[in-house]
């Protein structure tokens, strides 16, 4: 796992980096607060590729806090950025905790099956919603935080520094997580998990606790990628957009914490450049880096940083 | 009364569709192990091939009828060149590793082939609709339909008797399920198994592209057609358990009339409806309802 105690450091370093350059860099803003809101989800993703597990529904949560923070503000008038991002997790930690019953005893291709299938459910009922607008989704009041807009030209920045601070925060929580006994479970349930049992520890408990805060981050994701675009739709719980979080998550790697939030600005990066240049070719691409991935380069796009510190 | 009727005919024929997807699917998942995520890429792929080689029947004058061996004839061509392509290029590299690994490797293989259409195609749908009316309307009652239709039920009875014939009535079959048993035994005992890798990948992905060669009629042929067919063709073989023939069939008919349901009574409820037969299978029978405990029963 990771190697020193520098992580943290690194971590506040990169924040710090990203909150003095932001400002320099106002039209980089949206691309990287949306990127981190898909890197939350990842990160949560990461925890469960940790664990041996890949989820292809991972879009439930992500769409869920998504509407939850959406709803507040289209039917109560609720914008306080805060409350919103509050309303996603406690949304996702519920329906994490609930559908975890079933979930915690799946593993490989059938966890990943049945959580694919409970994110269609979600998809399959909001197409069909009127209210919440079907297939087109809703627009998102413009987000506040404290009574102050945080979104246009002027409030974007406030917004992008919410996101930054969350990925930190979350980062480090889910670094200090994985040095707890619960977090160096993780690896010991992918590598032998009737081991794990025998040792004392259930393996159930720990998966459902895992799947919970995978569902949290990617709720917290959502509903800042919600913010930040201003418009959510169904789509956000098609099978192609947890796809695509699995993409993400093979792309970083599992190697640091760090590596989810690299992997979603790379992804995002390409894809805006994609979009432009070669709209026809873009996930063929994709395609051909996650096969290259997979065959030379098992742990990730964080693993050549090792690699290259080790020389 | 009639309305009765024409659900069930609806989900007939849904039901027939879908069996001809899934049956590809779970037969390569039953024989290799592998949970094909490209099989709706392969479907599209035979959709494209299908308006090609059927537009380019009728515009030359030839006997309409005969557009229908175009159709066929499509898939043959999807199925003979780029199943072994897929096989022998990208999967026997990498037989024996983990189930989900091999599920990301078709995930990947999807992505290329989505846009390997685009490029070949272009973006503007792919028309070729004359053989869908072409054989006419037949009345039930008071309900019209096109005959099409039931060719559809028909060809799909067919593709499940001859599959369940070659499968347990051939030389070869047999031997397959020996080979679906125990790999290396079998390797040993002088079976040579990558032939059977071959040959079922190969059946699979005329199968996918049989599925969309006489869908391609029905529709306009457009990309992204396979992104939806896909997970519906996880739902049914699912729902019948995945590598299991007779559940393909099953899974096929729940998810037909099931939907036909939906759409005749609630229509809020259709795509809800099947995902949550899904998510409640795979809650009680993960392995599916037709599932074999021992040996897996393709």
């Amino acid at each position: 796992m990771m190697d020193s105690n520098r992580t943290p450091l690194l971590l506040l370093l990169a924040l710090l980096a990203v909150l003095v350059v932001g400002p320099l860099l106002p039209q980089w803003q949206f691309l990287l607060t949306v990127a981190i809101g898909k890197g939350l989800t990842v990160l949560g993703l990461l925890l469960l590729l940790r664990t041996g597990l890949v989820s292809f529904g991972q879009g439930l949560y992500y769409c869920l806090g998504a509407y939850a923070a959406g709803v507040l503000g289209h039917y109560w008038g609720i914008t306080d950025a805060a409350i919103l991002l509050l309303a996603a997790a406690l949304t996702s930690a519920v329906v994490a905790a609930v559908l975890g019953l079933l979930l915690a005893s799946y593993r490989s291709i059938f966890f990943a099956m049945l959580s694919l299938a409970l994110s269609m459910i979600l998809y399959g009922l909001l197409v069909k919603s009127q209210a919440l607008g079907s297939t087109d989704g809703f627009n998102l009041a413009p987000p506040t935080l404290l009574g102050y807009p945080i979104s246009g030209y002027e409030g974007r920045y406030a917004l992008f520094g919410l996101a930054c601070l969350l990925a930190f925060a979350a980062a480090l929580a889910l670094y200090y997580y994985f040095r707890t006994p619960l977090g160096r479970l993780s690896p010991a349930i992918r590598d032998n998990e009737i081991r794990v049992e025998y040792l004392g520890a259930s393996v159930r408990n720990a998966v459902h606790i895992k799947y919970v805060i995978a569902g949290v981050l990617a709720g917290i994701g959502g509903a800042l990628t919600g913010m930040t675009v201003g418009h959510i739709d169904p789509e956000m719980a098609y099978w192609t957009t947890s796809g695509e979080f699995v993409f993400v998550a093979i792309l970083s790697g599992t190697g640091s914490v760090a590596a989810p939030f690299l992997g979603a600005f790379i992804f995002e990066l390409i894809r805006t450049f994609a979009y432009e240049y070669s709209p026809n070719t873009w996930q063929l691409a994709l395609g051909s880096v996650m096969l290259l991935i997979i065959v030379f380069l098992p742990a990730g796009l964080w693993s050549l940083f090792r690699r290259w510190r080790r020389a | 009364m009639s309305a009765l009727l024409a659900l069930l005919i609806d989900g007939v024929i849904y039901a027939s569709w879908l069996f001809i997807i899934a049956v590809g699917l779970t037969l390569i998942y039953g024989v290799m192990n592998i949970l094909n995520i490209a099989h709706g890429a392969l479907y599209a792929l035979g959709a494209y091939t299908a308006a090609s080689f059927g537009g380019y029947w009728l515009s030359q004058g030839y006997p309409p009828l005969g557009s229908y061996g175009a159709l066929v004839l499509a898939a043959v061509v999807v199925g003979l060149v780029v199943g072994p392509l897929i096989e022998r290029g990208l999967l026997r590299f990498m037989y024996g590793r983990d189930e989900i690994v091999l599920l990301l490797v078709t995930y990947a293989l999807f992505l290329i082939l989505e846009d390997v259409i685009k490029l070949i195609w272009g973006v503007s749908p792919q028309l070729i609709s004359q053989p869908y009316g072409l054989l006419g309307t037949v009345e039930l009652g008071n309900l019209i339909y096109p005959v099409y239709s039931f060719v559809l039920v028909a060809v799909s009875i067919l593709v499940g008797v001859l599959l369940t014939w070659a499968l347990r009535g051939t030389r070869h079959g047999k031997l397959l399920a020996v080979v679906i048993h125990d790999r290396e035994i079998s390797q040993a005992m002088g079976i040579a198994v990558r032939r059977y890798y071959l040959a079922t990948f190969t059946v699979g992905t005329m199968l996918a592209a049989l599925g969309g060669a006489l869908t391609a009629p029905t529709v306009s042929v457009v990309p992204g057609m396979g992104v939806e067919v896909i997970v519906l063709a996880f739902a049914v073989v699912v729902i019948g358990g995945l590598g299991s023939l007779p559940g393909a069939a099953l899974g096929a008919l729940i998810v037909g009339l099931l939907r036909s349901a939906a759409v005749h009574y609630v229509p809020a409820l259709e795509l809800f409806a099947i995902y949550f037969v899904m998510a409640l299978v795979l809650i009680v029978r993960p392995k599916g309802l037709f599932a074999d405990e021992q040996v897996r029963s393709i």
